[in-house]
């Protein structure tokens, strides 16, 4: 597969402050990528030197062959983006915003009216056509971006946090959409602090105090050593109480770790550590084990032990 | 063909954007009307009705004769007659009067036996436009009164016979010298302010995020933010050339299209100016300070206050770079004097240079990358 996003070494200071280092990476064409981090771990100003709104400070990236450094006007032709807060005007209506857009990029007359009903279609906006964008609730305010960014037919669009306030419904909407773009060959490149739609993307790229960590399939990821060390496992129990639980599990001799995922509790412990040893744990407080089993680490773990791993090993520096 | 794309999609938005907010249109039309009227009337030069005190210490014929010439000239309002040379000083001290005329007693006298006579008039001197026009119009009367004492001699035929014209403005209505300059200060106050939010306001706003991630031409934004506004400022030109004709009665003298022509070139400079804020500027309030700070050298050095000859040189050099020191002397020509563009092209090639030069600059200075 080739690569059509390619960072490398791809540095930002702003003052003294460096809010990207040295991020290298690849994104396959087709591929929905997700970018992970948390807050201030510059996700957006990545995405930002991508689409050439920022100059990189040192390193450079290139798109679909163009470097961001020399021919970010090439580059902006091909490439759609939605930024992370709402950037559209508010006194013009939601047909206006992308009829103007359309218009920037040379669209005109039959095909510029025919883009506009395909993207309102597409991002479920045709209801609110005359409505002020300034008048939209936060979640159609997102929709109007989502179409605005691809309304020119690009083959790489960015998204930051596009799903941010959104309803679930209009969520799985998105997903839907984004799913179709890919088959059609667009580039998708995404962030989210949602670890269920990190599951959904192809690949994931994650970002930790400006410097990327990991980038890979999902897949992967749940499989590096760094995650699943040498003599550990992780498991899922669940119970009927499960807050206490959780706290009798954490203190167990064996386990290193213990988080509620959803209806059960995910643990990391030594291996040797089995169903016996987590009933007897449970006994002590007087709860009942209800089930047990050993699982692959979430996403979710990932992330959480590799940033872990990250600052134990800064500490110790 | 980046930049007519570009050019025709921002005219599109901005005038969406004009067409959003009618209420700044309509007020960003109504002020310049306002202003004219009212500054048009409040800075009337013409000093008339001098509120005058007098101590007439002879009370015969020829002080009554020279009083009553006085008085005639409408200039002076006799409002006191006072008995001492210290109430006369007194009513020009309290402000009551602005000039004191005192006759001696021996006025009536002295012009009868022929050995002359003499009269003062003390002139307040804390308005300088006012006193200058008081020590002219008595020095005047003064003259007429001695020629007319000189063996009777006939007035029409005096051995030499001096008389100014004044042309261009035979009445000297200070209207016609000061309402042109009015209009072109105004129409630059306006125009630079229609511009100076245009860029910034995205800044602030946010929008230029996505904006600035478009392949747009950044001199097809900056026309295209331009070109609306210069159609505003185009129709607000023509109300106010036409209250400056109906309302101060001052005529164009020259080729009215000219004149339009000329306000054209103009708009674009300042439109331009108003530009070239807008991408200096990190917010609206930044935009509004510097805008304020062009401003008050175009009103103090452009010639429209004080005549820009007498100025010291540095200033006088200085002055030149304000666009709308050009636009007034063309203002001025084209309206006062009917000249036609053999004498005022070098004023009008000026204004063009300087309004592509700004356009350019603001185009270069306006930067595709956020800071
Ligand atoms: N224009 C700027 N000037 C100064 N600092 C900036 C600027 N833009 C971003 N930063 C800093 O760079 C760092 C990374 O910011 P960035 O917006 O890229 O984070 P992010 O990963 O997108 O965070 P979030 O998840 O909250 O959106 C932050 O510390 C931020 O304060
Ligand atoms: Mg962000």
């Amino acid at each position: 597969m080739s690569e059509i996003i390619k960072l490398d070494k791809l540095t930002r200071k702003f003052g003294s402050m460096t809010a990207v280092k040295d991020v290298s990476f690849g994104v396959e064409k087709g591929s929905i990528f997700g970018f992970l981090g948390p807050n201030g771990s510059g996700k957006s100003t990545v995405i930002r030197m991508l689409c050439g709104l920022l100059e990189p400070t040192s390193g450079d990236a290139w798109l679909d062959g163009a470097s961001v450094r020399e021919n970010s006007e090439r580059i902006k032709r091909n490439i759609g983006y939605m930024s992370q807060s709402f950037s559209l005007y508010r006194d013009l209506t939601v047909e206006e915003n992308l009829a103007f857009y359309g218009r920037i990029y040379g669209l005109r007359r039959e095909r510029l009216r025919k883009r506009i009903e395909e993207s309102m279609e597409l991002s479920g906006i045709t209801s609110k056509r005359k409505q002020l964008s300034g008048t939209l609730s936060g979640g159609w305010k997102q929709r109007l971006a989502l179409a605005c960014s691809m309304l020119h037919e690009p083959g790489i669009i960015f998204l930051d946090e596009p799903t941010a306030g959104i309803d679930p419904v209009a969520r799985r909407d998105l997903w839907e959409l984004l799913f179709q773009l890919s088959k059609e060959g667009v580039t998708l490149f995404v962030t989210t602090h949602y670890m269920d739609e990190a599951e959904r993307c192809t690949h994931i790229g994650y970002i930790f105090l400006s410097e990327l960590m990991v980038c890979g399939k999902p897949a992967e990821l749940k499989m590096m050593p760094e995650v699943t060390p040498a003599g550990t496992v992780w498991l899922e129990a669940s119970s009927d109480r499960i807050t206490q639980a959780l706290s009798l599990m954490k203190k167990a001799p064996g386990v290193m770790d213990a988080t509620i995922f959803g209806e059960s509790i995910h643990i990391r412990a030594r291996e040797g550590f089995g169903e016996r040893e987590a009933a007897l744990a449970l006994e002590a407080g007087g709860v009942s084990l209800e089930s047990f089993r050993a699982v692959k680490p979430s996403l979710e773990d990932v992330f959480v032990s590799l940033t872990r791993e990250r600052l134990k090993a800064r500490g110790a520096a | 063909m980046n930049f007519l794309t570009t050019f025709s999609a921002i005219v599109f938005k901005e005038a969406l954007h004009l067409r959003r907010d009618p209420v700044t249109l309509v007020v960003t039309i109504a002020i310049p009307i306002f202003q004219l009227i009212v500054f048009g009337y409040a800075i009337d030069m013409e000093v008339k009705n001098i509120p005058t005190a007098v101590f007439d210490a002879d009370r015969r014929a020829g002080s009554r004769e020279l009083i009553a010439a006085l008085a005639n000239t409408e200039y002076f309002d006799f409002r006191e007659n006072v008995s001492s040379e210290a109430e006369l000083r007194e009513a020009i001290v309290s402000g009551r009067a602005r000039v004191g005329i005192h006759i001696p007693p021996d006025f009536t006298a002295g012009a009868l036996n022929g050995s002359g006579s003499s009269f003062q008039a003390l002139v307040d001197g804390s308005d300088s436009t006012v006193a200058m026009q008081a020590v002219n119009v008595v020095n005047s009367v003064g003259l007429m009164q001695s020629v007319g004492r000189l063996g009777r001699v006939d007035i029409e035929k005096l051995p030499v016979d001096a008389r100014p014209r004044v042309l261009f403005n035979p009445d000297l209505k200070s209207a016609n010298f000061f309402v042109p300059g009015l209009v072109g200060l105004i129409m630059q106050i306006v125009t630079v302010f229609l511009t100076a939010f245009a860029v910034v306001r995205e800044k602030e706003n946010g929008t230029i995020e996505t904006l600035l991630a478009t392949p747009l031409s950044r001199g097809g934004l900056m026309l295209g933010k331009l070109v609306p506004y210069a159609f505003v400022g185009f129709f607000e030109i023509c109300v106010v050339l036409t209250l400056m004709r109906f309302v101060f009665g001052v005529r164009v003298n020259g080729d009215v299209g000219l004149l339009l022509l000329m306000c054209f070139v103009f708009l674009f400079t300042a439109l331009g100016l108003g530009l070239l804020i807008s991408t200096a500027a990190k917010n609206q309030a930044q935009a509004m300070q510097m805008a304020l700070l062009v401003m008050l050298p175009s009103v103090l050095l452009s010639g429209f206050v004080f005549p820009r000859e007498s100025m010291p040189a540095i200033i006088y050099y200085f002055s030149f770079l304000i666009p709308l020191t050009y636009f007034i002397e063309i203002l001025r020509g084209i309206i006062l004097r009917g000249a036609d563009l053999s004498s005022l092209w070098s004023q009008a090639l000026a204004l063009a240079v300087y309004g592509a030069a700004i356009l350019s600059l603001s185009t270069l200075r306006f930067s595709k990358k956020l800071s």
